[in-house]
Formats: structure tokens, sequence, C-alpha cells
């Protein structure tokens, strides 16, 4: 019989002291449940990005192209000159460890690399190195060191951890947007073919059918010829939803998601109920599109081309249908990309009005160049100027709590209009403390293409601080529901709630806008969208 | 006197470098932060562990509810089943390091052999306390297996299949 090893070699092997090593040499170790399946080739040749091809993380070779450290050279050079932000993000950290606690990762994995500063600091040690006098001469004194394939690695692991949400910016002194060194960082990624499939393959789906899920026009049809008869079960009310229709007033595109996941199909119903509500009211006449059928835009997270490429689509469209201008859903991403960056990428929207609401003359002056309106916004107008009919009881079941999503409250400066909505449409709503909302706001921790289930203990860990400041307005006021206006969070939340506090459940805004709408000709109402009873019925 | 008694003297003490030796299993700049960090939001990692400490430790010298245990094992369990930086042994490890540091404070009273058979049934309702902890660390992977699972299945399958887009599911099939 081989000789047992005795428990005391046993024992002296177990370490539970994390390394004490300094940051450089710690070397990043991948583990399963926290990072993506690497692209599919497909997806990637579709785009007619570089290098693809199968590839897996775990490997230890990655089938880079031999030259892959020139091209990394290359691509910052490129960016370092062509985006002033990049250049200047770069030289200006002085490390004062203002963001280091802030970023939802760092807090919820305890992983130090999840610092926004140490995640910078991976890409500016290797910019100081090759780019700065300073750092050539140097060298590690100074911060620098060489790129080599385990820092590319490291890259790769850590730029996925981020979810582009900005929260450390808000308290960085400098003003320095982590976010958009983590954009910059993916680019350079891209250039070696190294995305993750779950941003590949939709930015290649919308590419080709004009949304993530790869849906063509007649199965989107079929989803919201679907939700009519389940508005028709509910209300009684027939809504008739128009397609593609040439000369129409406003172009209405929401996120895939809402159309094809749950709880965001019931987000998708109440849009549908609205429209028909205030074309039965009012004649505002909307149109859907089967062809600019997704309102995000993981182009986004991709490069700045992409992003482009995906979001002109939307535009074209509109062009085409010649309507006045766009309704946008809910969606969180999408509308950093119109509110920051369409302007100038796209726009100005010129062939387009300036969005005026036709109901109340209200004129959205922040929609001037993108000529977009964020829906939060357009209800919360129809509310202010007593155009929707609403018996906010409907909705007393509910105990509401709300999620700023990061992208509309800190991309877009949208406070208010939610929760002006959430309190017109529901009569309990209770804020979470004031340090996780607003600009403020814990991401749910599944932004920025991350919200995949290979890397769900990723996305559980980083969504910690949201679930647990839902948890603490549970335990006081016993919060039911999270409203959110983001397909992401739609997506994300449930999970996230289900693992850390499963008695919340997970709704968009304009879900309880119909529920709560008293809508021309419905009979009596028992049950909600969800099928759910209503109070008192 | 006896060990509940002396125990109950060093409590503070002892909860305090219990608290220090369980945030110390994370890197430094982490458990600085875990340790320094008052505000429960912005530190919930941190805050978690520190509610939960000193009332495990009650049950430790009392009669060990098993509800009340649970109730506060499951939410520093929880975390540590996400934070895939711990190994199974290392996530539950925390129970174990308590161990050391009563040892630590009472290092005088047992080389005077006054607690030691105390000692020793006490050190025992740690190790309980530890197996209650390896299956609220099973429970929660289990639970994190069944969300990615779920999650898959729930976000897109369910309203195609509500629309009548996907044959019967395999599962409805043997189910019926």
């Amino acid at each position: 019989m081989a000789a047992l090893p005795k428990s005391d070699e046993l024992f002296s092997k177990i370490n539970y002291k994390p390394p004490q090593s300094g940051w450089m040499d710690t070397p990043a170790v991948l583990r399963d449940g926290m990072f993506c399946y690497a692209a599919k080739p497909k997806s990637v040749e579709t785009l007619n990005l570089p290098y693809p091809r199968e590839w897996n993380p775990k490997n230890e070779d990655w089938l880079l192209p031999e030259n892959w450290k020139e091209i990394i050279y290359e691509g910052m050079r490129d960016r370092l000159n062509r985006f002033r932000t990049f250049k200047i993000f770069m030289d200006i950290c002085v490390r004062c460890g203002a963001c280091a606690d802030k970023c939802h990762f760092f807090i919820g994995t305890g992983d130090p690399k999840n610092m926004p500063v140490l995640r910078a600091e991976l890409i500016r040690s290797v910019y100081r190195n090759d780019f700065t006098t300073f750092g050539k001469t140097l060298g590690r004194l100074a911060g620098a060191r060489p790129l080599t394939l385990d820092v590319l690695k490291e890259w790769w692991y850590y730029l996925f951890q981020c979810t582009e949400c900005r929260r450390c910016s808000v308290f960085c002194p400098y003003g320095i947007d982590t976010a958009e060194i983590t954009i910059i960082g993916r680019e350079l990624l891209n250039l070696l073919g190294l995305n993750i499939d779950w941003i590949a393959t939709p930015v290649s789906n919308c590419y080709r059918t004009g949304n993530h899920m790869g849906i063509q026009p007649h199965a989107f049809k079929d989803m919201l010829d679907f939700f009519v008869d389940e508005i028709e079960e509910v209300t009684g009310v027939r809504v008739e939803p128009q397609f593609n229709k040439k000369g129409a007033d406003i172009l209405f595109i929401t996120p895939s998601g809402d159309v094809f996941g749950d709880p965001g199909t019931y987000t998708a119903m109440g849009y549908l109920i609205l429209h028909h509500y205030l074309k039965v009211k009012y004649g505002l006449d909307i149109t859907w599109s089967t062809y600019a059928s997704e309102g995000g835009n993981f182009g986004f997270f991709t490069s700045n081309e992409t992003m482009k490429r995906l979001n002109a689509k939307m535009y074209a469209e509109a062009k085409r249908l010649g309507v006045k201008w766009i309704l946008g859903g809910e969606c969180g991403h999408m509308w950093r990309v119109i509110n920051q960056y369409m302007g100038t990428m796209n726009g100005p929207a010129d062939f387009l009005e300036e969005p005026v609401n036709p109901i109340t003359g209200t004129k959205f002056e922040n929609a001037k160049s993108t000529k977009m309106v964020h829906i939060i916004e357009f209800t919360a107008d129809l509310i202010r100027h007593g155009k929707l009919d609403l018996d906010p009881s409907r909705n007393d079941h509910l105990k509401v709590t709300f999620h700023d999503s990061c992208n509309v409250a800190r991309g877009m400066g949208m406070f208010d209009e939610p929760r002006y909505v959430i309190k017109n449409v529901c009569n309990n709503f209770y804020e979470m403390p004031r340090n996780c909302i607003k600009e403020q706001t814990f991401c749910c921790g599944s932004g920025s293409g991350l919200n995949a289930s290979e890397d769900m203990e990723l996305r559980l860990a980083g969504g910690l601080p949201r679930a647990n400041a839902v948890k603490y307005v549970h335990d006081k006021h016993d919060v039911n529901m999270l409203a959110c206006i983001c397909a992401i969070d739609r997506a994300a939340l449930p999970p996230l709630m289900d693992y850390w506090v499963p008695e919340v459940s997970v709704t968009g805004t304009h879900e309880m806008v119909a529920n709560a709408l008293i809508i021309p000709g419905e009979k009596e109402k028992t049950v909600d969208l969800r099928g759910e009873e209503l109070p008192g019925k | 006197m006896r060990l509940n008694d002396l125990l109950e003297q060093k409590k503070a003490a002892i909860v305090k470098q219990w608290f220090n030796m369980v945030v110390n299993t994370y890197s430094l700049d982490t458990s600085q932060f875990l340790k320094n960090q008052k505000d429960p939001f912005a530190n919930p990692v941190g805050n978690t562990i520190s509610q939960g400490l000193e009332p495990l430790f009650n049950e430790l010298t009392k009669q060990m509810d098993q509800n009340t245990i649970i109730s506060f094992l499951e939410p520093i369990l929880k975390i540590r089943a996400v934070q895939v930086m711990f190994s199974p042994s290392q996530a539950v490890s925390f129970i174990f390091s308590l161990k050391e540091t009563i040892r630590k404070n009472l290092e005088k009273e047992i080389c005077d052999n006054k607690v030691l058979n105390e000692l020793m049934l006490f050190e025992s309702k740690i190790d309980e306390m530890a197996l209650m902890a390896f299956d609220i660390f099973m429970k929660c992977r289990e639970k994190i297996y069944e969300i990615k699972a779920t999650d898959e299945r729930n976000r897109t399958f369910r309203a195609f299949e509500r629309a009548g887009l996907v044959a019967e599911s395999q599962e409805d099939r043997l189910c019926d």
C-alpha cells in the first residue's frame, strides 16, 4: 500500500494568506465565473474586424499574430494622437486613491486590481514604459513595465471586469473618466481579435438584422403581435402598433431585450399601451421599425467605429421613413451613445426636426442635435401637463424602489424624471440611501456587455453594493419591487435579486405606467400585465 | 473562573482580532479598506463581517441556536461564495481563525490548565459551526449554478415559448 501523506504535510500546503507581493509581481489568475467566452470567429468576420479565430482564454496559447506587440504599440500611438482624453487620462493621474474604493467590482470582489486607479494603471504602466521619456529612463521606479503576454492577459481579464459605469469618475478630482480608458483598452484588444462573445455576436447580429438578438423582421413583428393579444386579454383593448410606416410623426426604437426577454416584455407591452392611448386620445402617430429594431449598441463596447456603424442604422431608418424625430425606449448605454457621442459621431441629425411634444408643446432642448428623446422624459412631460389618466392605486400591491441606471443617471444627468413618473403611477415609493442613487448610483454589475451567464460570479459580486442597498429598503420598508429604466438592468437585476434579495422583483417603469393607465374602452381589470391579481379585485 | 466568564471578559478584544483575521484573508489594500470604511453601503463586505462575528461568538458561548447562527453566517458566506479567489476551504476558514484568537487571548489560563477541558468542548462547537458554514457555502454555490442555468433559459426561451415560436420543450414533455 502506498504511503499516505501525513496530515501536517497536507496542511502545510494550505495557505490562507493572500499574496504579499506588489501588483506588478502578482500575475493575474483567470478564474472561472469571472470572464466570458471568447468571440466566435464568424461574428468577428461579419464585422470585418481583425484576427477572427477559435481561441480559448483558458488555454496558454491565445493564437495571437506574431507581431501582436507592434499592433498594440501602433494602436496606442494612433489613439494617443486621435483621442485627447486618452492622452490626458494616461498622464494626469496622481494616484490619490479617491476612486479606489468606489468601484462596485472592487467592493464586491475584493480584488485590488479592480480599483479603478489600478485597472487604469495596467495600461498606464505600458504607456509610461514605451511612450514617455520618464518611464523609458527610470523604468519600474517611474511605474513603468514592459508589455508581455502576461500583461496582455491581465488587460483582457480586468478590462472585462469593468462595466464602464463611471462611478469612479464622479469622485476623481481630475475628472478622469476611467470608463474611457476601459473603452480604449478594449479597442486595443479588439485589434488582436480578443473580444468576448457576449459582445461580438450581438454586434454582428445587429449589423446583419438590426438587433442584438439576430431576430428577423417577421419574427420581431410576431412577438409584438403576441403582446397585442396578451394586452387584449388583460385590458379588453386591442392596440394596433404600426410598423415601418412612412411619414409617421415619430419613430420608436427600444432595446430588443424588451421585445424578447422577461421582464422587459412587460415593459414593451407598456410602450404599446401608452402609444395606443396617445393615438386614441391625441392622434399621435408613432411607428416601430422592424429594421432599426435595436436601441442598444454593443458596438460601444467594441470600438468607436463599430459603435458608429450600429448607431447610423437608426438614423438611416428615421431618414427613410421621413419621421420628425425619434422616441427611444428605456435603455442605459443606448442613451450614453446618443447623449455623449451621437452629436459629433453621426450627427447632427439635421434631416430630422427638433423634437417637440405635439401634445404638450414642450421642446426637448437637450435633444436639439440628436433629435432623440428618452421615453421617461416624454412620459414625465405628459403627466406634468395632465395628459394621462392614471390610477396609481392599481399598483398598490407594489412597494417600489428605483435603481438609477448608470448611463442615464451619470451619462445624461436624468435623475428626477423617472422618480416623477414612478410617484405618479404608484403610491408606495422608497429611496435607497443617498450614496447609492442618482450620480452615485451603483451599477447592476452586468453593464458593458458583461451580462452573460458564464461570468455569473463576477456579476453577483459586482452587483453586491446595489443589492445591499435594495436589501436595506426591503428590510426597512418591505420593498418588493425594483424599478429601472434600462433593458440590461431588466435582464441583469432578476438573477442579482434572486441571489441577494429574493423577495424583490424587477420591473421596467413603463410596465407600471401601463398598469396605472386608464385606457379608453378598457374592461374592468382584475390582473396586471403579468397576470397577477390587482389589489382589491 | 469558568471559560465563558473569561470569554465574556475578553469578548471585545477577541471579536476584534477575529475580525482582523477574517479581513486579512483579503489582499493588503482590500483589507485596509474593509477595516476602515465604516459606511455600510460603501463597504457591504466589511460591514457584513463586522455585524456577523459578535453574534456568532455569542452563540458559541450559549446554546448554539441553529437559526440564529445561520442568519449571521449566511450573509458572510454568500459573499465569499461569489468571491472566487477563495477556494471552498479558504471561504470557510475564517471560522477556525477564532480558535487561534481565543488561544492567544487565553494563553496564560490554558498553560495553567484551568480551562483546557472547557476549551476543548468550546472548540468542538467551533468545529460544528464550521460544518454549518460549509453547508451554507455549498448551498450558495448550488444557487449560483441554478441561477446560471435559469438565467439562460429565462432570458429568451420563455418569451419565445409564450409566443409559440418554439416547439414543445423536452422538459415539458417529460412533465406531462
